[in-house]
């Protein structure tokens, strides 16, 4: 005699505490297992993009803060990449230089916050979380005293930054810098080798590379399926061709290398940050350029970033006036979640969460 | 009126029981004294183990905040030591709902079901020299009855609510409570067997040298088992914060969401005071005639430590690993445990069938041999579930050409 | 072997047990705020306000409401619009500093407060008067004068309107030597570079017809 079972649907959040934002997955379950999944999202929507078309080219910097809000410095700098190639502008040394150290500061800041609650999704009680944060606050603090804020930053302007860094921006950042390797290495002593930690995430939620590439998946989540694929690398922006770093590859697609993918990351961002102090010189800072910027009529530019969830692409068309005829948002969180159906199914209702946690999406952005 | 209890009645040997009967005695005729003496008493321990988990939250709190580079609670009462009673009050004045679909009956059954084994527990347990209520010669027994209630409970929490995370909870809670059940009952059953008796006072006194130096594979499997049954990470399966939310209690609030919690904070105390008789030689230590409910409370104190550092600590398991490391780890263990003891308590024992404490002493190092080799073993058994990370090498990392 | 890492674990949140917490207890003890915070209550001279409403017409949310009128006083005691209305509703503003980086006089600093929680919407509107009698604590944001004075709004004392005097910079002495700005935005694009659509302030002013750049008129000293 077998007992008569019945499929259970469940939606997953919008309110839930680890859907990382309003997102809501409406799942149906035979007992724990995954049967089908139903990814809906909007719940976040601002309409970004149709904003953006009555705003102004600098004003459509603080939007972008808005996007992914855990790495709003990579956000603007990704859309002030595609200003300066819809106008031809040449961007400051400097300037370069900055954005390219504040950008790996922001992707270890973001990398953290993914890896925090990753680890919470996991069922820890915060405290690897409360460590990242630990960290983290010492870097918005940075920000701080770069750009009078620590999340909606508006750093990058077209053209360059919006000012050089205060004098005690340096030292500071060198304390960070000192203080931070024991601080992580904390971190990963926590977590990284611990056994419940492999045992959860070890070839769970498995990402071949075919789905991988055919899904437009970018990011730290391709590169755990094993593919170096890293826009600093293959078509370096701002300072990325003067520094040297590798990308972190890991081969298995599980939620174990995706994660682990984020830690190696911020050990290179690390690097480069080093590397971007020893090389920046004195310089200007912006180029000159007036408030409000005229683009000619029909340009079109695609500024893309290898941001810390994947490839941010800002493509802007312009028709002549001050503010672009379209913008259009190539999210990466996005397009990571296109393939969570292929992750998800099959696996059981505790995977599903920590499988979210290891796409390290932002509803933010997702939702725009 | 004088009442002397009779020596044949079972809490004659509950000291605090026969002094409030003979002092209430004194005024009442002697069967509503010994009714009185019994409310006394009950009020006594309800409350007793209500301040407990009270306090226990709060020192949780602060101690998982410290363990997390934090403060914790601090502002109301020194070191926010009032920090349970603003949480009661807040709790209290919350409007006590029941969902619209829910078995009100069963649901409101729930929070006085799951509390109920938490204190009837203590109730054998002696925090000094002559103290348990109620000295049963079955009380190892007695002990594991009175908590499988709570698999009931938590049961009827989940199904009652009608929602379907709570069900989640409740039959995640169900599965664990049921395998762990038989782990922690075989390796009670060493401890039984090296004391020889099942009284918890003979156990305590049997405890020359304390059973987790005797029994340490014991002392795993229960401490495994018992954060299991408590919830607790790596093992709060039934309430996994991330996954269901909160599990069985999902639907619960105001004030049977606070008995609720008390029962989780007070559940670990008493298991705790469990575990400190059963392996801790309970309320033994220098001066215990005086001072064991020191000892006893000190002991808690170490435990309840170890609970919260484990719980600051560990992230949590997935139900079939969990299931998994019940019956394929806990069990055999406690299995080669209890075969162990058994043929140790065979050879050592004497005429009289006890143990001195050099036996007790020879039992320890053999039985820290076997687990060291048990651990060994199973170690290596699970090895390849459990690679080691990849250390960033030249292999793992790519410099891709601009192409 | 198994439980070895776990173990790492365990000693790691003990070795934090004993470590100073490193979260700050907020209302008693406070982080450094620095100099460029961009915080309320905004700083407003009206000695240096033109009622050009730069400021409202570069506001992303058009959240800035001014309303001017032609002043009494002659040019020769310096000609300027007398303001009747100088409204923020900082119950939508996002503290960009996009207003005080388009005032072209210094006029509009960003505060360094962020304890202006109100319980009515109707709070939320900062009115001239209380921008008149504000503290004048500027915060050194898009402001290097202030920031290579050393000052510091979280300790400094209040300043008054001669003390926050611009300094030039890059292009602003570029635009006085009378240079043009070079590449790559072509001079007849620039020809109304500083005028802007605003959401809120409605443009009826004819075009100004300027010739050679933003240029914005030099300081009132």
């Amino acid at each position: 005699m077998s007992i008569r079972t019945e499929p259970m649907t469940v939606n997953i959040g919008p309110q839930h505490p680890s859907t990382h934002g309003v997102f809501r997955l409406r799942v149906t379950f035979d007992g724990e297992e995954i049967i089908e999944v139903e990814p809906i999202f909007g719940y976040l929507h601002r309409g970004t993009e149709k904003l953006a078309e009555e705003r102004n080219y600098t004003q459509i910097v603080t939007l972008t803060d808005r996007l992914d809000y855990v790495s709003s410095m990579i956000n603007n700098q990704a859309y002030c990449l595609a200003v300066e190639q819809l106008m031809g502008l040449e961007v400051p040394q400097r300037a370069k230089y900055l954005r390219t150290l504040t950008a790996e500061l922001q992707r270890v800041a973001s990398h953290l916050m993914g890896i925090g609650f990753f680890l919470q999704d996991l069922g820890t009680l915060g405290t690897p979380l409360m460590y990242a944060f630990r960290s983290r606050e010492k870097i918005l603090d940075l920000f701080e005293m770069l750009c009078g804020a620590r999340i909606t930053l508006s750093y990058s302007r077209p053209g360059g930054v919006f000012f050089d860094a205060p004098e005690d921006f340096w030292p500071a950042l060198d304390q960070f810098l000192a203080d931070f390797h024991s601080e992580f290495q904390e971190l990963e002593q926590l977590v990284l080798e611990n056994e419940i930690v492999m045992v959860r995430t070890r070839g769970v939620s498995l990402l071949p590379l075919d789905v991988a590439i055919n899904g437009s998946v970018s990011g730290p989540t391709l590169r755990a399926s094993g593919l170096g694929w890293d826009w600093r690398k293959m078509a370096p922006y701002d300072a990325y061709d003067r520094m040297e770093f590798d990308v972190p590859v890991a081969t298995g697609g599980d939620n174990y290398d995706r994660f682990w993918v984020r830690i190696q990351e911020i050990h290179q961002s690390i690097r480069i940050v080093r590397q971007c102090i020893q090389q920046i010189e004195p310089g200007p800072t912006r180029a000159d350029v007036p408030l409000v910027l005229r683009p000619e009529p029909g340009a079109e530019a695609y500024g893309r970033v290898e941001a810390s969830k994947g490839e941010l692409g800002f493509y802007l068309v312009s028709d002549g006036g001050i503010s672009p005829y379209r913008c259009k948002i190539r999210s990466p969180s996005l397009m990571n979640l296109t393939v969570i159906e292929h992750l998800l199914v099959g696996w059981r209702l505790a995977d599903m969460i920590v499988t979210l946690g290891s796409l390290d999406i932002n509803l933010g952005e997702v939702d725009r | 009126m004088d009442c002397v209890l009779a020596p044949d009645n079972i809490l004659h040997d509950t000291l605090l029981f026969r002094v409030i009967y003979e002092w209430v005695g004194q005024l009442l005729p002697c069967g509503l004294s010994y009714a009185v003496a019994g409310i006394a008493i009950m009020l006594l321990l309800v409350n007793g183990v209500l301040l407990g988990a009270g306090g226990f939250s709060w020192l949780e709190r602060r101690l998982i905040g410290r363990f997390q580079n934090r403060v914790g609670p601090n502002r109301w009462g020194p070191f926010g030591a009032l920090q349970p009673m603003a949480d009661l009050f807040k709790l209290l004045f919350k409007e006590d709902l029941v969902p619209r679909g829910a078995d009100r009956i069963v649901f409101t059954i729930v929070p006085v079901a799951m509390m109920a084994p938490v204190v009837l527990m203590m109730a054998v347990v002696p925090f000094a020299k002559d103290t348990a209520l109620a000295n049963l010669n079955v009380g190892v027994l007695y002990v594991l009855a009175v908590t499988s209630i709570t698999s009931i409970a938590i049961f009827m929490a989940g199904w009652a609510s009608d929602n379907r995370y709570a069900l989640f909870g409740a039959s995640r809670g169900v599965a664990v409570l049921i395998s762990y059940e038989v782990p922690v009952v075989m390796s009670l059953l060493g401890v039984v067997l090296v004391a020889g008796s099942m009284a918890l006072d003979d156990i305590v006194s049997a405890q020359t040298v304390p059973f987790l130096l005797v029994q340490p594979m014991a002392f795993f499997v229960f401490l495994a088992g018992t954060s299991a049954e408590l919830n607790r990470t790596p093992f709060d399966l039934a309430e996994a914060e991330s996954e269901i939310i909160a599990g069985y209690h999902i639907e619960y609030s105001g004030v049977k969401f606070a008995l609720i919690q008390a029962t989780e904070f007070g559940a670990v105390l008493t298991s705790s005071a469990v575990m400190v008789t059963l392996f801790l030689s309970g309320w033994s230590g220098p001066f215990s005639d005086y001072l064991g409910w020191a000892w006893f409370l000190l002991k808690i104190g170490v435990l309840a430590f170890i609970f919260s550092w484990v719980r600051a600590t560990f992230p949590r398991l997935r139900i079939d690993q969990l299931l998994a490391f019940a019956w394929k780890f806990l069990l055999p263990l406690s299995i080669i445990n209890l075969f162990a003891t058994a043929l140790e308590v065979y050879f050592l024992r004497n005429d009289a069938g006890m143990l001195t404490t050099n036996d007790l002493w020879l039992m320890a190092g053999i039985n820290f041999g076997v687990a060291f080799a048990c651990l060994l073993t199973f170690g290596t058994l699970i090895q390849d579930k459990v690679r080691p990370a990849k250390s960033l090498t030249a292999a793992s990392l790519s410099s891709p050409e601009v192409g | 072997m198994y439980g070895i890492a776990m173990a790492k674990g365990l000693l790691v949140t003990l070795k934090n047990l004993t470590k100073k917490p490193f979260t700050v207890q907020y209302p008693e003890e406070r982080l450094k705020q620095h100099p460029r915070f961009r915080g309320e209550e905004f700083v407003w001279y009206e000695e240096r306000c033109t009622g050009c409403a730069s400021c409202a017409k570069y506001c992303p949310l058009g959240i800035i409401k001014i309303v001017t009128t032609p002043s009494e006083t002659a040019p020769a005691q310096g000609d300027k619009y007398k303001l009747e209305l100088f409204d923020i509703s900082i119950e939508r503003c996002m503290f960009c500093g996009l207003c005080v980086e388009a005032c072209p006089y210094d006029a509009l600093f960003m505060g360094s407060g962020f304890e202006q929680g109100q319980y009515s919407r109707k709070g939320m509107v900062i009115d001239i008067d209380q921008l008149r009698n504000a503290d004048k604590r500027p915060s050194a944001f898009f402001r290097p004068q202030l920031e290579d004075a050393g000052y510091d709004p979280q300790g400094g004392r209040p300043l008054d309107w001669q003390e926050v005097g611009r300094e030039s910079w890059q292009w602003h002495e570029r635009e006085k030597a009378g240079m043009k700005i070079a590449r790559p935005v072509p001079s007849d694009l620039l020809a109304d570079g500083p005028r802007v659509d605003s959401s809120f302030v409605e443009d009826s002013v004819p075009e100004p017809k300027a010739t050679d750049g933003p240029a914005p008129a030099g300081d009132a000293e």
